[in-house]
């Protein structure tokens, strides 16, 4: 007699699973990679598959041979990882200094919480700002390598040297005077990290993960609502002080943190209101350091102050039960 | 088009029996006629072994309020009051009953004549409701009458037909509403006198356009039945969603259907209420769908209640070679079959059979916080924080977060990208709290 499986209902599964949605969003950074190699060269790639690799391996060494627990490295997660790294900083930097924040990213960020899905801060920003924090000069080194698209630009971000500039005492508006500053340019290419210089591929990215309904857009579109919101109060008041908001939203990496880091699963609230509730902080703090604080930039802070909110977030924001509470 | 507010999915509906008309299943050589065929107590067999019985004879009696009389759905004799195995392997009492010939109740009208004229006062309807022993066919088995006699102090405001059909697969009631459109709407009639209301309502989700299309021809006789038009999502057809869908009333938390004013019965329902009331015959017939990609054969059987599962199967040929499990009502709530010998019952609506393919479940992998069940759930409710707190026993915290509010409907489960059995924790740690909130005294 044939034997059949007995087991309690549900008898089916979706077509969703883990790695088919961490694959997609590798899919929705590609065209980001793409550009970046075009820009950068094969530095650009380089970078990228050192990042990979190196998440990768250091995944693979610790759950084997360290915790000696089941390898998921197929989930594709760790991939995403270090692409993300990968793109958060500049093109010249060192691929030994890559290799050093995998191992933080994964290693410290990722793997000491229990792996996928335990973590409470996004592994890709620790990698990040642990590299940014301990190599402060080569992760502000925006020079760009020889024969390739940015030839004759070299020097700092848009976001840098709007810093820098008002620091001498410069307005804004002779800032932008100097450095021909356009919209048009900020859209496709401009200098920055591999992540950084094109909205037009991000964007893509952002469509294609809410047409492959991946994520949600309440964190992405909340972040843009504060940043465009709270940038124009503070510019409205002072424009020779304050960047205009369109400018905020355009420059440094507004766009890949808020699309690609702030809506990490596994790191950002699992609840609408909380996913708004998490977007309005990243905005509001992303802007405050821009504004007022040391750093140019401030959205991988911005995202890591609100990671640690998130369990609490969680904890208070409910979904919209069914029905009325019984009398 | 209406659908319900919150949550849901979209399982592909693989209704590949649908064009299958219903056809009479063969009499069995001997019925076993199980006597817990409903929600509640199980019947009080009163025939004896060697006893004499005809189609439509009373068997068993009612035994409480929320319980059911059961009628013998052969002619014969009885070979014994056994004990016997259910679907999942539970032993259970049936009577049974060697079949001889085919010789029904004088009483019961067996004409194809469709009987209009109400003539029975809304106390007799479900006085006749209640003997003919028909009960909920939409899964849960539920009395008809109790659920027609709303508590003191609740009134009635309208009736809903379920006719969503909403599960995958599933084309039972789909094929009774494009075969008997007007029994259907008759029986429907007839409950909504039972509970003097004058408004009522049947709702069909989209994807059955023929059924959708049968039913409003058909309805223009009965100005107070207004066919509604659903969007396809599941569990549609579950009575608190179908409730918001239709009429966009919100069941309170705890509460009953009745609360919102409304009662549910089943397009199955609707049928058995027309033929006990009209045609004085009991329940002891049903319509089941034997389907699945890997049967050779897609059928909607009409079946004598107590009839052996196998012999439905070896029609079709048997366990297809390729079928995994064997499934006993729809793939997303319906049971897995244990025992292939079991009976039908009331309430049987398929034997689906899926690949190993299509229902092996595979590895669980970490919870990675996407918050889709959050999104599937119907309910509202946090199934990830469930499993988690089921499965540290935090019995307080799994009742301030509602747990007892669960369908058990299968969404999260289903749209779980890291195969978390969700709800198979869920529904453990559900009994568990529902014991102890029953434990405690009463304000």
């Amino acid at each position: 007699m044939k034997k059949l499986l007995v087991s309690p209902s549900p008898h089916i599964h979706g077509k969703e699973n883990t790695r088919n949605l961490m694959r997609d969003v590798v899919i929705a950074l590609l065209p980001t990679v793409a550009v970046s190699i075009y820009c950068f060269g094969l530095s650009a790639l380089k970078l990228a598959l050192v990042g990979v690799l190196a998440c990768v391996a250091v995944e693979y060494v610790i759950a084997k041979f360290m915790l000696k627990t089941k390898v998921t490295v197929c989930d594709y997660s760790a991939v995403i990882t270090g692409l993300l790294l990968a793109l958060n900083v500049p093109i010249n930097t060192p691929w030994w200094v890559l290799v050093i924040g995998s191992i933080v990213a994964i290693g410290v960020a990722k793997m000491t919480f229990g792996g996928l899905g335990q973590n409470l801060f996004n592994p890709a920003l620790v990698g990040r700002v642990f590299l940014l924090i301990s190599f402060p000069v080569i992760m502000t080194d925006w020079s760009v390598p020889a024969n390739t698209l940015f030839d004759a630009v070299s020097g700092s971000t848009p976001l840098g040297i709007v810093k820098e500039g008002l620091a001498q005492g410069m307005t804004l508006s002779q800032i932008y005077a100097e450095n021909n500053f356009s919209y048009a340019q900020m859209l496709f290419t401009r200098i920055g990290s591999a992540g950084e210089i094109s909205a037009i591929a991000l964007l893509l990215g952002f469509v294609y993960l809410l047409v492959r309904r991946v994520i949600r857009p309440h964190i992405t579109l909340s972040i843009w609502g504060t940043v465009f919101v709270f940038s124009g109060i503070l510019w409205l008041c002072n424009p020779e002080q304050f960047t205009d908001p369109i400018f905020n939203l355009l420059t440094g990496g507004m766009l890949l943190g808020s699309i690609f880091m702030a809506t990490d699963y596994v790191t950002s609230p699992m609840e609408p209101k909380g996913m708004v509730i998490f977007g309005v902080g990243i905005g509001i703090i992303t802007i405050l350091i821009r504004e007022f604080g040391a750093y140019p930039e401030g959205i991988s802070f911005a995202i890591l102050i609100m990671n640690a909110t998130v369990p609490l977030i969680n904890m208070f924001c409910k979904p919209k039960r069914f029905g009325k509470e019984a009398k | 088009m209406k659908t319900f507010s919150i949550g849901g999915v979209h399982p592909h509906d693989s209704k590949i029996s649908a064009n299958a008309a219903i056809e009479s299943f063969p009499i069995p050589e001997v019925a076993y006629i199980s006597m817990g065929q409903h929600l509640g107590a199980p019947a009080e067999p009163i025939v004896a072994p060697g006893d004499k019985v005809k189609v439509g004879q009373l068997i068993a009696n009612a035994n409480g309020f929320i319980s059911a009389p059961v009628h013998s759905s052969v002619s014969g004799t009885v070979k014994g009051i056994e004990t016997i195995f259910d679907l999942a392997g539970n032993p259970c009492k049936a009577v049974v009953i060697t079949v001889e010939g085919d010789e029904w109740v004088e009483t019961i009208d067996r004409s194809d004549k469709i009987e209009k004229e109400i003539k029975l006062e809304a106390k007799e309807i479900i006085e006749k409701i209640k003997e003919c022993g028909v009960v909920g066919l939409g899964g849960a088995t539920f009395p008809t009458n109790v659920k027609l006699s709303p508590p003191p102090g609740k009134k009635a405001e309208f009736l809903i037909i379920n006719g969503a059909e909403c599960e995958p697969y599933l084309t039972s009631d789909y094929r009774v509403l494009l075969e008997m459109p007007e029994q259907v709407l008759i029986g429907a009639q007839i409950m909504m006198k039972a509970l003097n209301v004058t408004q009522g309502f049947i709702g069909i989700e989209e994807n059955k356009p023929e059924a959708i299309k049968v039913m409003s021809e058909k309805a223009k006789a009965y100005p107070q039945i207004k066919i509604v038009p659903l969007k396809k999502k599941y569990p549609q057809g579950g009575e608190k969603q179908l409730i918001d869908a239709v009429v966009g009333r919100k069941v309170p938390s705890m509460g009953l259907p009745i609360d919102t004013g409304a009662v549910v019965q089943n397009v199955g329902t609707a049928l058995a209420v027309y033929e006990a009331v009209q045609k004085n015959k009991p329940l002891f017939e049903g319509i089941l769908t034997v389907t699945g990609e890997c049967c050779p054969m897609q059928k909607n059987y009409k079946h004598r209640v107590g009839t052996p599962l196998s012999k439905i199967i070896e029609a079709v040929g048997g366990v297809p070679e390729t079928a995994a499990k064997v499934i006993s009502g729809g793939p997303m709530m319906g049971k897995a079959i244990a025992n292939l010998d079991a009976p039908t019952l009331k309430g049987s609506s398929s034997v689906l059979f899926l690949t190993e393919e299509q229902t092996k479940r595979k590895e669980e992998s970490n919870c990675i916080r996407c918050g889709k069940c959050i999104e599937a759930c119907p309910m509202g409710l946090e199934p990830y924080l469930l499993n988690k707190l089921a499965k540290g026993h935090r019995m307080d915290d799994l009742e301030a977060n509602k747990i007892y509010d669960c369908i058990e409907c299968g969404c999260c489960q289903f749209t779980c990208p890291a195969y978390i059995p969700l709800l198979g924790t869920i529904r453990l740690a559900k009994a568990d709290v529902m014991k102890i909130m029953r434990s405690r005294p009463k304000k």
